[in-house]
């Protein structure tokens, strides 16, 4: 069943064109990335989906025109964005404390999930004194608890070493295994798609235009064995190539 | 004319039932004049953040206000709301709320884009996001503006004294200065330190207790490294 629906959405910034007509679909409970170079419109995609700005084109979720964009997408930005103020369950309890619940309730909704993320035993804990990663599932924890339809995650794991990058990826991917939230990753890492998405898109640098789709049919979880491994491999590999190959000069590289 | 510093402390305790019965007159001008600047500061200031046309429109004034000088200003004030406790708030007000205001604005700016963005797609409005983010990011901004303004709190209210008053710092400089007592006035200078360094002092002990994740931050050690399996 299609959840989210993009036809043809296009954005101008005056006389910058940014999106040249995105079309897309997200099922349900479908892991879906969007691949891109930086600078191609990735965020600005995101803040079409969260309203945050307008654009032109149709925008559908359920079938319907999206218009109440709150109510649809949890959204997780690029840096972690926890308030260095409000203590991690505080943190991870805000989305639910916006939508009108107490903040006595909201801390009962959100402590049972601690463990899970990893975070049990810091619920008191201020962001400040938290690692990089479990900075990252405080995040990624305050995103899902607000059971919206859908996540809509903007790098998240952009700003991390490349260790903490890998095993958060890793983790994710554990965590979609066992939830199938129908999530919208934005990202510029190829391996980070391939190793979450059930399919791909690809985008153009700007302005951004879909040049493939890509399928990923492998087996979940995808970091098990060296045989998935060398497949997952292969197809980091076509993407590259389409991406950076022959012919294309919208990419050049640094 | 230089006193020495024994008998300077010699006849400030000689002294010490007068110096402290000005030295009440002086805090209480300072703290309510203070008070008032500060819930003014906030007040105005979030109202700029809402309607940045009015900051514009408003800054000009104040800055103006910041180029007034104190001791023409002071004796007129006192001319015109006499002798009480008025004209003290009115001038404290004066020195300290400007701070209060550029610190407290630019406190509000200095919000985080990305949390501002999130609290959006979580759906809160312009006020709720005020609250939980804009004003929360002003804190530290805010506490250094206190610290700052507090110090000159105390000078506007003896400079008001020193205008005309009953009771006070200010006006005990001027009377020992006029009986020629160069050594009251720096007993009285003494106290007057004394003071600021004390309120400065709370200033920044409210600041620890109301902004308590700052410390975390600042003890806390990175973590190890990231374990896989969390």
């Amino acid at each position: 069943m299609t959840r989210l629906e993009l036809r043809d959405v296009r954005k101008n910034f005056g006389t910058l064109e940014v999106l040249s007509g995105i079309s897309m679909t997200v099922d349900d409970g479908e892991f879906v990335s969007i691949l891109g170079p930086s600078g191609a419109g990735k965020s600005t995609l995101l803040q079409l989906l969260t309203g945050a700005i307008a654009g032109e084109g149709e925008m559908r979720f359920d079938g319907a025109p999206l218009d109440d964009h709150g109510r649809h997408f949890a959204f997780m930005p690029q840096r972690d964005a926890l308030m260095p103020w409000r203590r991690v369950i505080d943190n991870a309890a805000l989305g639910l404390e916006v939508q009108g619940v107490r903040r006595r309730a909201a801390r009962e909704r959100v402590a049972p999930l601690f463990a899970e993320f990893g975070l049990a035993g810091f619920e008191r804990a201020w962001p400040a004194e938290l690692s990089g990663g479990m900075r990252q599932r405080a995040a990624l924890l305050r995103t899902v608890v607000q059971r919206r339809d859908m996540l809509l995650l903007d790098e998240p794991f952009g700003a991390l070493d490349a260790l903490t990058r890998t095993a958060m990826q890793r983790w994710l991917e554990k965590m979609w295994a066992s939830h199938r939230w129908t999530a919208l990753l934005i990202t510029h890492d190829v391996r980070e798609a391939v190793l979450l998405s059930d399919r791909i898109y690809l985008l153009s640098a700007r302005p951004a235009r879909v040049v493939a789709e890509v399928a990923v049919p492998l087996p979940r979880p995808r970091t098990e064995s060296a045989a998935l491994a060398r497949e997952a491999a292969a197809i980091e590999a076509s993407i590259l190539d389409t991406l950076l190959g022959a012919g294309r000069t919208e990419f050049p590289i640094v | 004319m230089l006193p020495a510093p024994s008998r300077v402390l010699a006849q400030a305790w000689e002294n010490r039932a007068a110096l402290a019965d000005n030295t009440l007159p002086t805090i209480r001008a300072t703290l309510a004049g203070f008070a008032c600047s500060v819930v003014a500061a906030f007040v105005l200031s979030a109202l700029v953040d809402f309607l940045p046309r009015l900051r514009r429109a408003l800054f000009p004034i104040l800055i103006a206000s910041q180029t007034l000088p104190l001791v023409a200003i002071a004796p007129l004030v006192v001319l015109w709301f006499g002798f009480g406790l008025l004209p003290k708030i009115l001038l404290v007000a004066l020195v300290t709320f400007f701070p209060m205001m550029v610190a407290l604005v630019e406190g509000y700016v200095s919000t985080s884009k990305e949390i501002a963005q999130m609290l959006a797609a979580m759906g809160a409005g312009r006020w709720r996001i005020f609250w939980l983010a804009r004003l929360p990011s002003a804190l530290p901004y805010f506490f250094a503006g206190l610290r700052i303004s507090i110090t000159y709190a105390v000078v506007g209210a003896i400079f008001a004294e020193y205008a005309g008053a009953a009771k006070g710092l200010g006006i005990y400089m001027l009377s020992a200065k006029n009986n020629f007592r160069p050594d009251l006035v720096l007993a009285a200078v003494a106290v007057s330190s004394a003071l600021t360094l004390a309120l400065f002092g709370l200033a920044v002990l409210v600041q620890r207790l109301a902004m308590p994740w700052e410390r975390a931050g600042r003890d806390a050690k990175p973590e190890p490294t990231e374990e896989e399996r969390p």
